[in-house]
């Protein structure tokens, strides 16, 4: 079996303006895969591409079949789920309700009672709030919301944009937590984050993506390990990697 | 004015406003969910109406050959849209889905025509039929340009409201029908007269209204369609069709709407064009809701079924102008009170 996810040469634009540009990468199953990098460098339009919300050129391959055309519905149905940055949540419905929707492509399947008490164990937080409107949440409850809501598609590949954006750090770290105990279920998860350390710490294998290209690649110890990564994203200096 | 005149109107226009109700939560419901204002609900509903009245007379309703029509149409442009899209034999099932589930209602209704069926199936035919119509026009006409502006939606729907009064009329000819009433009975309270056909008309929207509570509250298709209304992008992130959701209120928009057609049929002589004006009030009810909450829509079509009724005592030349002129003090007070709030996430 090759990888789950082959990128090829993906490019995006809005209007004339490309914010991702031929960038190819893959995500091996059951493997972390990150992408860092500034603000601004295309990562979220890069999940975006990948989900289907954007039109791109090049290839994307989920499972070996080529997905770059489907509907986002139809990726949800293969089991491509993305959590995004801006969380999507449904304001006026409850806890309980985002885990049924979550589960919409997936309502003809068994054990989706069994799925849903899974996702009340990983985020305790979320059941005890089960009635609660989401609108009303706090930042870290719709993070684990927009989570436990992906999780109930029974992701194949699981993409996260920031999922540590505006938490504090005791809840970011409980994130990455659970993030890197879904690997061990066997998800393969694609991680968009600012938070570099926290990500190349629980990643197998990192991107760093600079105004919409591919600068670097490696294995995130060696990434980490890597001058140039430590000096712009791991707070040891300033400025971008292409800059110095 | 005495009170049991008062009572009697109050009665009149509760029956009415309960009508107007199901057609408020029709149009706030499918505005909801594909930003459409369902401007040919009129039509629905007098379609729906004329369906039952020629099952009534024992006729094979023209909306047999309407939806028959629309359906080879509808299997048309799936079966293209699909094949454009390079899904070969999915094309083929499509197609058939949309084509062939209408088509096999209107054999049955064309079969049910000259027979004289229990009154319940009759009105169960009349409502599934019209309500075929209702995705029917979805395919036809709005998906393939949902993502265009409410204004756009809106003039569409206007084009459509008048294609389907023509169809109407081809259909179903120039003459009036009026269907006979589920009871004549009445009994007194006090000085009052009730009538039971007032009081089934009440009870059978109060029992409408309760069964989209409960499915919009209780069922995963309810939810689907809520959240959609919510955030399209995040239903879409949970695997929910825009397509499929702009389908199904369809199809539930129409349905209520003819139910509202059967409810009116025995009170008023409906002619293909009168739908028009019966949904406008339904419409302000809508639009009193800020065409977003349902129970102010209804509550707000209630109280203009009230106002055209004591409207229709004093001043009977002026009631529809009394009623239409209502939506200016309604605009100003909905422009008021609603504070335009950014989406915040
Ligand atoms: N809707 C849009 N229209 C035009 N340009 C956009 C749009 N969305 C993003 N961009 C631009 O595309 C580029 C990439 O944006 P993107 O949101 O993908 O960056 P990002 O890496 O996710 O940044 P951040 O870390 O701040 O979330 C930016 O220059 C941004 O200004
Ligand atoms: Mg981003």
């Amino acid at each position: 079996m090759g990888p789950l996810l082959q990128v090829e040469d993906l490019s995006v634009a809005y209007g004339n303006v490309e914010a991702v540009r031929d960038v190819s990468l893959t995500a091996a199953r059951g493997r972390i895969v990150t992408v860092i990098g500034p603000n601004g460098a295309g990562k979220t339009t890069l999940l975006a591409a990948l989900m289907g919300v954007l039109p791109s050129r090049g290839g994307i391959r989920h499972d070996g079949v080529d997905v770059a055309r489907l509907a986002i519905e139809e990726r949800v149905a293969r089991g491509i789920v993305l959590v995004p940055e801006k969380r999507e949540l449904f304001a006026t419905m409850s806890v309980d309700d985002h885990l049924a929707l979550g589960a919409f492509a997936r309502r003809r399947e068994r054990g989706i009672d069994a799925l849903r008490a899974e996702v009340y164990r990983r985020f305790p937080r979320l059941l005890e709030r089960r009635r609660q409107l989401a609108g009303t949440l706090s930042g870290g409850e719709r993070q684990m919301l927009a989570l436990g809501r992906g999780l109930m598609a029974r992701p194949a590949l699981l993409m996260l944009d920031e999922p540590s954006l505006g938490l504090a750090p005791r809840v970011v770290r409980d994130i990455f937590t659970i993030i890197a105990a879904l690997r061990d279920t066997g998800v393969t998860i694609l991680l968009v984050e600012q938070n570099a350390r926290a990500a190349l710490a629980i990643a197998d294998y990192g991107y760093v993506l600079e105004t919409g290209r591919v600068v670097l690649e490696g294995d995130s110890a060696t990434l980490a390990a890597d001058a140039r990564v430590a000096a712009t994203y791991l707070g040891r200096g300033h400025g971008a990697m292409t800059a110095g | 004015m005495d009170l049991s005149i008062a009572a009697l109107l109050a009665q009149d226009g509760i029956t009415n406003g309960a009508i107007y109700a199901l057609l408020a939560l029709a149009l706030v419901m499918v505005f909801a969910v594909t930003r459409v204002i369902l401007v040919p609900s009129g039509e629905l509903l007098t379609i729906g109406a004329l369906t039952l009245a020629a099952f009534d007379q024992g006729h094979v309703p023209g909306t047999v050959r309407l939806v028959a029509g629309a359906a080879v149409l509808a299997g048309v442009i799936e079966a293209v849209r699909r094949a454009r899209r390079g899904e070969g034999r999915r094309a083929l099932a499509g197609a058939a889905l949309w084509a062939g589930i209408p088509l096999a209602l209107a054999a049955l209704a064309a079969w049910m025509g000259p027979r004289k069926l229990p009154l319940a199936a009759e009105v169960a035919m009349a409502l599934a039929l019209t309500g075929a119509l209702g995705p029917l026009t979805w395919k036809i006409v709005f998906e393939p340009i949902a993502d265009a502006s409410v204004l756009v939606l809106l003039i569409v729907a206007v084009a459509v409201h008048f294609v389907l009064t023509g169809l109407a009329l081809y259909f179903f000819g120039a003459e009036g029908s009026r269907t006979p009433p589920f009871s004549s009975a009445s009994f007194d309270i006090g000085a009052l007269r009730v009538s039971v056909q007032s009081l089934l008309v009440l009870a059978t929207s109060a029992l409408a209204i309760a069964a989209l509570a409960l499915f919009f509250g209780r069922t995963l298709y309810g939810k689907a369609l809520h959240a959609t209304s919510v955030n399209r992008l995040g239903a879409r992130l949970c695997g929910i069709s825009p397509d499929f959701a702009g389908a199904l209120s369809f199809a539930l928009a129409a349905v209520l709407c003819a139910f509202c057609g059967v409810l009116i049929g025995p009170i008023t002589t409906l002619y293909y064009d009168s739908g028009f004006i019966i949904s406008l009030k339904g419409f302000v009810g809508a639009i009193i809701g800020g065409l977003a909450s349902y129970p102010l829509a209804a509550a707000g079509s209630l109280f203009v079924g009230l106002i055209e009724a004591f409207s229709s005592f004093w001043a009977s030349a002026y009631k529809e102008v009394i009623v239409f002129t209502l939506i200016i003090p309604v605009l100003l007070w909905r422009s008021l009170v609603t504070h335009h709030h950014e989406e915040d996430e």
